[in-house]
């Protein structure tokens, strides 16, 4: 096979990625058991190049390959049809490039052409329809749901999304900042600026200090506490157990409030900037956090040993919304959703991040209901408050270094792809420079975007009241997915 | 069910009680405070600003605009940006967003709520707002749900969020509005009863913020329709959304 080996958060030559012909790199993505971790198209002059990327998550390799693909080519056989890991990415290089893949299973809009959009339907005697949105009950993003159900039982659910979106990824080439990859995404703040910079500092090829990456760690290890509690709490809130989601509630207050004494906002806005942070942590802030942490973690055990002794909670949450292994395998599920599902990816471990090198990785026993991702959450935001301790425990060692390097030029035709485990799982930024060094495309892949699809396989066979319990258990992100 | 109340017990009481005076970390990011004296007009904080919300000659910040990030007093050798823990911020004109030199917190917070009539005689004991995110990152959003949790609560002075805009007596919108969620939203307006009132939450909302200039945005509901309340702020702070409502419904 013909592809670059590189590694995550590298800089590449644009020119050392192979150029394949098309129908090479389509057998070769059909026949491939490597997942695909972005896929996208660029404008090259008068033509459209398509790059793709794969991972091998056993060496932590990323293989980059390419094909140039002629104006003219309106259509193609679909990769889908053969690897249904590639069907929404197809639908997406679509909508973008209006090249159509043949036999494509599924070929829908993904965030236009709402109007068009075809809903799959069923016909029988009490089947009926059930449509909800774009806007929903709850304070939350807006998104359209359309059941197909028999009686109380769900047989399908479709999901169209596209209401967010904003045009993110062009804007992000015509006027990048930190406070725009900041508000792509604004529960996952953190994750989403540390990829931005990232890509941005392999770019201009910039080394940050030891002591920059460790508050960047402990600050997404905040964000993954913080979301996971909120979430647990917004779990038992849909299942009407209101003292655990109180209770929850308040406790995620109390990390996010210590997110707003590091950085002046509560969920780490300004904190990482390119080159660097703003902000620093020193000795005293940092007993503080550890003190909060230790407080949070003995009411999160407390409370959860409290929910799950209890009848009703667990009635709900055991073999409601039931994903099996190799459904999951199947659609590429990635992230936390992915872990609860058996599948253990995990890119803070998968992409050697040298800070998660010495960390124990522990096994998660999945049991693929509600009831799994309630205890991922759990066994996380434990997790997640080790290593935020030891990485406390790390900065002291470089108290000296600074925080904030000197900003330089981006580099002329380079590729540079940086991959970040956010709570939800891993993201996926990758960025393109042109022959005078300015961004030519910017790709984001939220990991949203694998995970919609789990949502309504989740549902199948559930009644329809329990969906509000899944889509909790899977909390996906519209606006990361719309962009 | 012992172990519940253990639990509760254990959490004892969380409401901030004075929510008016509520304290705030120094940290936090809230009303600028500007000073033209040492100001050298080098124009280094308006070339960093990514929204646009700074103009330097006489400086001042845009409110509407500002994400408070802080990246102007990052860059700015000369100290005369600087950002106050104040975080109330809601005004009904979007004139009042305009920050310059000297603007101290009680002058801004003083001139920023007119007292209507007409509000607090209906509205003083309740409000009930339907949300609606059109392109909100879900920073705004979440924040709207803190505010109703056991730390804020702001249930307790009759302000909460009702699932349909049938029983809302207006709506709070937040993100830019993306052209997708456009027709949406004025429906969801067109289908809240009179007197509709409308709450802008956040940078984006207020002026497109950091997506002023993106391609799916259409903006047009605002041109049709009065706004009656703005509150800035990247995301809006629960404390500045519940005091901007209470200073809209009730007397001073």
């Amino acid at each position: 096979m013909d592809y670059y080996i590189m590694k995550n958060n590298q800089r590449i030559n644009l020119l050392d990625i192979p150029t394949v012909d098309f129908g090479v790199l389509r057998a070769q993505l059909a026949a491939t058991n490597l997942r695909p971790v972005s896929f996208f198209g660029s404008d090259w002059g008068q033509n459209i190049k398509l790059f793709v990327v794969l991972a091998d998550d056993e060496k932590g390799d990323l293989l980059v390959s390419s094909a140039l693909v002629d104006k003219n080519v309106k259509e193609y056989e679909s990769i889908a049809k053969d690897n249904h890991q590639y069907h929404m990415f197809e639908r997406e290089f679509y909508e973008q490039f209006n090249i159509k893949p043949l036999a494509h299973p599924w070929l829908k809009p993904v965030r236009k052409n709402q109007d068009n959009y075809e809903f799959f339907e069923m016909e029988g005697e009490e089947t009926h329809q059930v449509a909800v949105g774009p806007i929903h009950a709850g304070v939350i993003e807006p998104g359209h749901f359309r059941f197909m159900c028999q009686g109380e039982k769900v047989y399908n659910l479709e999901i169209m999304l596209g209401y967010q979106h904003r045009g993110v990824e062009d804007l992000m080439v015509k006027k990048p900042s930190n406070q725009l990859a900041e508000s792509i995404c604004g529960d996952s703040v953190i994750a989403y600026n540390m990829a931005y910079s990232q890509v941005m500092e392999e770019l201009c090829g910039m080394e940050i200090t030891l002591r920059a990456k460790l508050i960047r760690r402990i600050a997404l290890e905040m964000e993954r506490v913080a979301i996971h509690i909120g979430d647990l709490g917004a779990i038992l809130g849909d299942i009407a157990y209101l003292m655990g989601k109180e209770v929850y509630g308040v406790t995620r207050t109390l990390v996010i409030n210590t997110m707003l004494e590091i950085s002046g906002s509560r969920f780490g806005r300004g904190l990482i900037t390119v080159g660097g942070v703003n902000f620093d942590i020193n000795n005293e802030l940092s007993k503080k956090i550890v003190d909060t942490l230790d407080g949070v973690k003995n009411t999160v055990e407390k409370m959860t040993k409290v929910t799950l002794k209890s009848s009703t909670v667990m009635s709900r949450l055991e073999k409601t919304g039931n994903v099996s292994k190799e459904v999951a395998e199947e659609l590429n599920l990635v992230g936390m959703i992915g872990r609860s599902c058996g599948i253990n990816l995990d890119s803070r471990f998968d992409f050697c991040d040298e800070f998660y090198k010495d960390f124990e990785r522990k096994s998660f026993k999945a049991t693929n209901d509600a009831y799994s991702r309630f205890k991922i959450r759990y066994k996380e935001i434990i997790e997640s408050i080790l290593f935020i301790k030891k990485f406390l425990k790390k900065l002291q060692d470089c108290e000296t270094e600074k925080l904030c390097v000197e900003k330089k030029d981006l580099i002329p035709n380079s590729f540079a792809l940086s991959i970040v485990e956010g709570w939800r799982g891993e993201l996926v930024h990758v960025a393109t420079t042109d022959g005078e060094g300015r961004l030519s495309r910017y790709k984001i892949k939220d990991p949203s975007f694998n995970n919609w699809y789990g949502l309504s396989m989740a549902v199948r066979n559930n009644g329809i009241s329990d969906f509000p319990l899944c889509n909790k258990g899977f909390d996906l992100s519209y606006c990361g997915f719309d962009l | 069910m012992f172990d519940t109340l253990k639990m509760k017990l254990y959490q004892k009481k969380q409401y901030i009680p004075d929510i008016k005076n509520a304290p705030m970390r120094s940290q936090f990011r809230g009303l600028p405070v500007l000073d033209n004296s040492n100001c050298d007009k080098c124009g280094m904080c308006k070339g960093i600003c990514p929204t646009g919300a700074l103009n330097i000659n006489p400086l001042s910040i845009d409110l509407s605009k500002c994400t408070l990030c802080g990246a102007c007093k990052n860059i700015c050798k000369n100290n005369s940006i600087n950002f106050s823990s104040y975080y109330k911020l809601g005004v009904d004109k979007k004139e009042k967003l305009i920050v310059t030199e000297g603007l101290d917190s009680e002058t801004y917070h003083k001139r920023a709520i007119e007292v209507r009539k007409e509000i607090y005689s209906i509205f003083n004991r309740s409000i009930k707002f339907r949300q609606v995110s059109a392109g909100g990152c879900n920073g705004c959003e979440m924040e709207l749900n803190a505010a109703g949790n056991a730390n804020f609560d702001m249930g307790r002075f009759g302000i909460d969020f009702v699932a349909s805009p049938r029983h809302a007596d207006g709506i709070v919108i937040t993100g830019p509005i993306t052209k997708n969620m456009a027709y949406a939203l004025e429906d969801c307006y067109k289908s809240t009863p009179e007197p509709r009132i409308v709450v802008l939450c956040g940078a984006c909302a207020l002026s497109g913020g950091v997506f002023q200039e993106a391609n799916e945005i259409n903006r047009e509901f605002l041109d049709k329709y009065k706004v009656d309340l703005y509150i800035p702020g990247c995301p809006v702070h629960p404390l500045t959304f519940i005091n901007a409502v209470l200073d809209f419904i009730r007397k001073k």
